[in-house]
């Protein structure tokens, strides 16, 4: 399905990238929501140059094996921690020779939560002219789905088989905290939203950080066909809040949840990895709460922005 | 050419600030680059260069710097680092992908003793540690060699026949922190020196993958290219001493430097500065009538194998001195002679300097008393024994 006409309910149009960013034949699993990104990425990137950076995760499997490439694009596959770094190198070179290139890491949540965690923190402190995005699948899907600090508490993962203890890192609020130009999270299931913040982060200049919720049927142990409508449902329910922040200070809530417990139910329910750990929408919600008290305050709207 | 009292940390980083704006005219200078003891002061030198088209990136990390590296690299940039010790090591994951993507990125290394427990001096183990990755190595013996070995290390690197990094090697303090006098090109001359950097990997615009999967048949090609190519690199190297010297008018010496061996019996074979302690060695024993020589081991990989056969056949007894030990066998560069060496020939190693330790000739020539009352090799011997 990697050139369907239509997703998200817009048409390809002309100007639209005629090669695709991620190509067909390519090896992530039926229903992997970053296949869905990338889908997403090329049309946002229109006819700018880019050059991919992918560290160790999925990414680098779907690169395919050589001399075949799966990207689109010039791709420099690096070591699992060392994305934003080889990054950095390409983008100020791109500058030395005022190139327009815009140089994209695709980082999973283990090479961006974790083992890259202070690369990208740095990178991101010099503000280098990268768009960092990250597509978490909350999982190390690679290695077979370990935990990772993206991870949310009550996931089964097969190094935590009673399911995570502890609470997912908020790395938006860590992102934001480095007063980057830009920092959003992006909703696969919200494709409006999505397309414009992909298209402002491939425009602005400086470190842009995407923070991508991306369904993985192999590690979340659901139905590949409901990636986006589980995406949908995290949103609904607040679990994952869609909103961006304009240099560390302005936080924007871009859609507004029902917080409904069937949408929470419904998320947890379609996802084995939540069912073996026995938990329940209650057991979440004061989490989810308190998160969205905190985003209230920054984003210093009380009224809702916009109902799904 | 003008004298400068630099000292190895300095003259390196002078070299390398020379070849990278030699390069601006091509895709310029790209660095990534983090402290350490004994190396710190060659990434102060740099960063407070100006340099035309050309970005020194302040990371966070020896691991990073190596990876800023990598990508200014594969946008086909001039690149430049330097570490020692633990930043070695920790950059060594970094190393292996820059040797196998085949990037010219040229390392400076201040040997240090690994730790913790801590030790700030000089050792070669850290080098030797990524013996095998597919670095070109180099282990320079003075601040002038350092110098030269920097811009020479650039063309190597760089040559489309070679295209791998390269690290020039300078025992900690030793060298690195040594002031000594050392003659410095003008930019015109290094610019002659030094042709654009161009590499043919570099991502570009058309698509295209590097450093993807590969399958083990393809890995095994890519390994005899880079194995291939490694070995050919020595070829290379005399190619671009001769075109140092007809540019600089000074000699670069090449893959090892033979010191009164014409004649020799007995020849001392180290790394580094050892090796000019070692001459004046056999300067104190020639006076008195004994037939020694000594062999410095300049380039370690490749390991210029035809040439030390050469220059040891009919040798009868070896010195070989190791600053770096291979725990649990003995020293790095005697394991890799023994198969070198005359198959008659006594070969016993010596660890000489391990952690830093001073190597002054009265050692050596303990040493070469032991050598000679031997009828034949034993266990390596520590110097603390002798
Ligand atoms: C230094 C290092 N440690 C471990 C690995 C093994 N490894 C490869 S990918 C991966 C997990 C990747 O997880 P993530 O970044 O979330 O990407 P995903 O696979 O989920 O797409 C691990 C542990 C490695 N390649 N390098
Ligand atoms: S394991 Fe998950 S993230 Fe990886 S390719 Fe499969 S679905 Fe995508
Ligand atoms: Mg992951």
């Amino acid at each position: 399905m990697m050139n369907e006409p239509l997703l998200g309910g817009m048409a390809q149009t002309v100007l639209d990238r005629g090669e695709p960013l991620l190509r067909p034949g390519n090896t992530n699993c039926g229903g992997c929501g970053m296949s869905n990104l990338m889908q997403m990425l090329r049309r946002a990137v229109a006819d700018r140059p880019v050059q991919l950076i992918i560290p160790a995760c999925c990414g680098a499997i779907a690169a395919g094996s050589f001399p075949q490439s799966g990207y689109g694009a010039p791709t420099l596959l690096t070591t699992f921690a060392s994305a934003a770094a080889a990054a950095s190198g390409a983008a100020n070179v791109a500058q030395l020779n005022g190139e327009e290139t815009r140089v994209i890491c695709l980082a999973g949540d283990g090479g961006t939560y974790d083992i890259g965690f202070a690369t990208m923190s740095a990178a991101a402190e010099r503000n280098e002219d990268i768009l960092y995005i990250c597509y978490d699948n909350e999982i190390y899907g690679n290695t077979g789905g370990q935990r990772s600090s993206a991870t949310p508490a009550g996931a089964v993962t097969s190094n935590t088989p009673g399911g995570k203890k502890e609470e997912k890192k908020d790395l938006m609020a860590i992102m934001a905290a480095h007063r980057i130009p830009y920092a959003a999270s992006l909703s696969l299931a919200h494709a409006d939203d999505t397309m414009r913040k992909l298209r402002h982060a491939l425009d602005l200049k400086g470190f842009r950080f995407l923070h991508v919720l991306s369904p993985c049927p192999t590690g979340w142990k659901s139905e590949p066909a409901l990636g986006i409508e589980l995406v949908r449902l995290a949103v609904r329910s607040g679990i994952f809040p869609v909103f961006e922040v304009f240099d560390g200070q302005r936080h924007q809530i871009n859609i507004e949840p029902d917080f409904s417990d069937e949408a929470l139910e419904m998320y947890l329910s379609l996802q084995r990895r939540f069912q073996r750990s026995g938990l329940k929408a209650a057991d979440l919600r004061p989490a989810i709460d308190r998160h969205w008290q905190n985003l209230r305050v920054l984003s210093g709207r009380i009224v809702p922005a916009k109902r799904v | 050419m003008k004298g400068e009292l630099l000292s190895a940390n300095h003259a390196a980083a002078l070299a390398a600030t020379l070849a990278a704006r030699a390069n601006r005219f091509g895709r310029g200078f790209c660095s990534g680059v983090y402290p350490i003891t004994p190396s710190t002061e060659c990434m102060e030198f740099l960063c407070n260069q100006t340099i035309e088209k050309g970005k020194v990136v302040r990371v966070e990390s020896e691991h990073s710097a190596m990876g800023v590296c990598i990508g200014a690299a594969a946008a086909g940039a001039r690149s430049f680092t330097a570490t020692a010790s633990n930043g070695l090591a920790y950059m060594a994951e970094n190393c292996v992908a820059a040797a196998s993507l085949r990037l010219p990125i040229v390392l400076t290394v201040a040997n240090r003793t690994l730790g913790p427990p801590w030790n700030i001096w000089a050792d070669h183990g850290d080098a030797l540690m990524l013996r095998d990755l597919g670095l070109i190595q180099f282990y320079c013996a003075d601040n002038q060699e350092v110098f030269d070995t920097v811009l020479a290390a650039f063309r190597l690197a760089e040559d489309p026949r070679v295209l791998m990094p390269v690290m020039v090697c300078m025992e900690g303090f030793i060298l690195s922190h040594t002031v000594a006098q050392t003659d410095v090109p003008s930019q015109e001359e290094v610019d002659a020196f030094l042709p654009p950097t161009r590499v043919p990997q570099q991502l570009g615009t058309t698509p295209h993958s590097l450093g993807q999967i590969e399958l083990p048949r393809q890995t095994e090609a890519h390994r005899k290219q880079h194995h291939e190519a490694m070995r050919g690199a020595q070829a290379v190297l005399d190619e671009v001493c001769a075109e140092f010297e007809r540019t600089f008018q000074r000699e670069l010496p090449g893959a090892v430097v033979p010191y009164s061996m014409e004649d020799a019996e007995t020849v001392i074979v180290s790394l580094g500065t050892m090796g000019l302690t070692a001459e004046r060695v056999v300067n104190r024993l020639r006076e008195r009538g004994q037939k020694v020589g000594a062999l410095r081991v300049r380039l370690f990989r490749p390991l210029p194998v035809q040439e030390l056969r050469r220059q040891l056949a009919g040798k009868r007894r070896l010195a070989v001195l190791d600053r770096d030990l291979s725990v649990g066998l003995g020293g790095i560069l005697w394991c890799e002679l023994r198969g070198i060496a005359d198959p008659g020939a006594l070969v016993q190693n010596y660890l000489t300097g391990l952690g830093g330790g001073d190597v002054c000739p009265e050692h050596l020539e303990r040493i070469l008393e032991d050598l000679c009352s031997r009828s034949e090799a034993g266990d390596p011997v520590f110097l603390e024994d002798l």
